[in-house]
């Protein structure tokens, strides 16, 4: 939001400092993060109720980091987490993105009933399916790649799949991609059919390049949801090989004393990736080519 | 190779919603046919029947003599113009023309070759590289056909190809599919409810109403011939004015008491079909064969309510009593005094008149 070039000046300065104290107060936990990642736990704990809290001052170290790595084995989780996110935001594009085109762009029976079935999908937390989709894969024959190669687990507890597969398909980015969908002429794909277009060469070549914007939203999402996966993984993957970045956080929550230099320096650096991610993402939320097509 | 068709009794219904009622009709090859009528006639429904892009509840599309009723679009070698132009936005306009002939997995050099020759049809080859947001609507308009002829079809579909361009730009664009099909000699179905296209490009005109053919029939037979008043009103600017009146008897003969003359009668020319005295009747007069006078000198008269000079021609539209609309008449150089608000008299030539049963079926029409 900018304020209008036209409104008068007392105007604009009320809304720059309402911007700048909201931007002020969702700063705030995040530059408290980054200073307290670089103090020792005293020097935390003497700051946290002065204006230095949020300033880097005083002593400065970088052991926290340090220990990030070589206590919190934190090079392993990253790219367990990595890992789940590319593929599961990877999968979840095509999966999403091919039910919404038949959703929004095909004629079939039974259409109607699969979009309520979505509705009525996008209001269960998934809190509430947890517990059973606990028990349900504890019990499914999975894949191992252990040391002895290839082989059939009995559960698909522990494994890097529990925490993909059932976030593939996902209602809600369903209903993102079939939002987007519907709103393009539907002239597109009557011209490319008249073209000699089978109904996936219409989703390939007319309906994903015109889509872009709800691709780069879909997978800011996703990524994001599946980056700060907790409540799955902590009841999924007891052991540490699969472990993901934000539960390998608990190993600094020692029962004695906890370390908060080293938590907050773990925490910054799993907040980092995404950060990039929205950077290189963002200018694709700005525009929208589709339009330019159609009668001007 | 341009292709026939045979419509045969086709309908299509949504649920319980009949939009094509029952339409048949053969279209030769190298025809150019235009479908007129008001919105919501089931015009575009059945161009898109023929397209392949709606399916046909029941009766026969043929091609050529082969049924093609379950074909997809492609296979019926068709081109189509839409009424939005629907370019695809993220390609370039040679992209676009070539699409077609990319899915059907053509070589690149062939691509090259028939895409450069619809540019160059279409005087487009300076455009080939942008972006049809980067088109005006004229320039979009002829992508449009050029996507349509690269892989030339057996029928050109067009469905109201122009109501989107301003009025000088749609005159030139009417006139520029003309020549494209003098040049292509393609079979061509042309969607439209403005009638004046419908007059310039046709071969035949088909004018539907409610689903239902109303009139097939080149633009002149539809103009001098109208078989119902629903035809007549529809084709024709201005429109056709009607009087209505009922059968009555005159010394000469057989007439019609007309409502706005009070009743009066005028007597008809003979070789009318029986009709009972004291039924409906409807004339239908061409602007052209009316003329105004002073009030004394005829049995009807009315106010002018309107003038419109057009330059070369100038219409009064005449209020007469008792006639729901009313009537134009084409001004001769002399009459251009008239001014709006004025009294006057109006005569027509009885010869020349259309006239309508009580259901608007024509019972005779004269030529003019």
């Amino acid at each position: 939001m900018r304020p209008s070039q036209h409104s008068s000046l007392p105007l604009r300065l009320a809304l720059y400092a309402l911007m700048v104290l909201l931007a002020v107060v969702f700063m705030f936990p995040f530059l408290f993060m980054l200073v307290s990642s670089l103090k020792s736990n005293d020097a935390i704990f003497a700051d946290v109720s002065s204006w230095r809290a949020l300033l880097p001052v005083g002593p400065l170290t970088g052991a926290n980091y340090a220990n990030a790595f070589l206590r919190g084995n934190i090079g392993h989780y990253l790219a367990n987490s990595v890992l789940i996110t590319v593929v599961s935001v990877g999968l979840g594009l095509v999966v999403n993105s091919l039910a919404a085109f038949a959703l929004a762009r095909l004629e079939w029976r039974g259409k109607q009933v699969a979009l309520t079935l979505l509705v009525i999908l996008l209001v269960v937390p998934f809190e509430a399916i947890s517990v059973p989709l606990m028990l349900l894969v504890a019990k499914l024959p999975g894949i191992g790649f252990g040391g002895d190669g290839v082989h059939v687990v009995r559960s698909w507890l522990d494994t890097l799949y529990v925490q993909v597969l059932p976030f593939v398909a996902n209602a809600f980015s369903i209903y993102l991609f079939h939002q987007f969908f519907r709103d393009i002429p539907k002239d597109f794909d009557d011209a490319a059919y008249v073209d000699g277009a089978t109904p996936l060469q219409v989703y390939i070549h007319i309906i994903v390049p015109s889509s872009r914007p709800v691709f780069a939203t879909v997978t800011i999402l996703q990524a994001l949801t599946m980056w700060n996966q907790y409540l799955w993984p902590l009841i999924a993957v007891p052991g540490e090989g699969a472990r993901p970045l934000m539960v390998g956080m608990q190993q600094f929550f020692a029962a004695r004393q906890t370390a908060w230099g080293e938590v907050m320096a773990y925490a910054t650096l799993s907040t980092v990736p995404v950060l990039i991610a929205f950077v290189v993402f963002q200018r694709w939320f700005v525009r929208s080519v589709i339009g330019s097509g159609v009668k001007g | 190779m341009p292709a026939s068709l045979d419509l045969c009794d086709i309908r299509k219904s949504f649920g319980s919603t009949e939009i094509i009622k029952g339409v048949s009709l053969t279209i030769a090859p190298g025809e150019f046919i235009v479908f007129v009528g008001p919105s919501g006639c089931g015009k575009s429904t059945l161009l898109r029947m023929i397209a392949g892009l709606e399916d046909i509840t029941s009766g026969q599309l043929r091609f050529d003599d082969v049924v093609v009723n379950d074909w997809d679009p492609a296979r019926r070698r068709i081109g189509m113009v839409f009424q939005s132009y629907a370019l695809y936005p993220h390609m370039s306009v040679e992209q676009n023309i070539g699409f077609g002939l990319k899915l059907a997995k053509k070589s690149k050099a062939e691509i090259m070759v028939r895409v450069d020759q619809a540019l160059s049809v279409l005087q487009l080859t300076p455009l080939r590289h942008h972006k049809p947001s980067q088109l005006s609507g004229g320039q979009r308009q002829r992508v449009a056909i050029g996507r349509a002829i690269v892989r030339n079809p057996n029928v050109f579909l067009f469905d109201e190809p122009l109501s989107n361009l301003d009025a000088a730009l749609r005159g030139q664009m009417r006139m520029e599919i003309g020549k494209l099909h003098q040049h292509l000699k393609n079979t061509v179905i042309y969607v439209t409810h403005d009638q004046v296209e419908a007059m310039t490009l046709a071969d035949r005109i088909v004018v539907f109403e409610g689903g239902v053919i109303r009139q097939v029939g080149t633009p002149v037979e539809l103009y001098d011939h109208p078989a119902n008043r629903f035809v007549a009103g529809f084709i024709g600017t201005p429109t056709m004015g009607f009087l209505s009146g009922r059968v009555a008897a005159t010394a000469q003969g057989e007439g019609v008491a007309l409502d706005a003359a009070g009743g009066q009668a005028i007597t008809l020319p003979g070789d009318l079909r029986r009709v009972a005295h004291g039924a409906a009747l409807t004339l239908g007069l061409r602007p052209e064969h009316c003329v105004v006078c002073p009030p004394d000198q005829t049995m009807l008269s009315g106010t002018v309510v309107m003038l419109e000079r057009l330059g070369a021609e100038t219409f009064a539209f005449i209020d007469l009593p008792a006639t729901p609309a009313p009537v134009a008449v084409r001004l001769d150089g002399g009459e251009r005094s008239l001014v709006a608000g004025q009294r006057t008299g109006l005569r027509f030539d009885i010869e020349r008149a259309h006239i309508f049963d009580a259901d608007g079926n024509s019972i005779s029409s004269s030529a003019s």
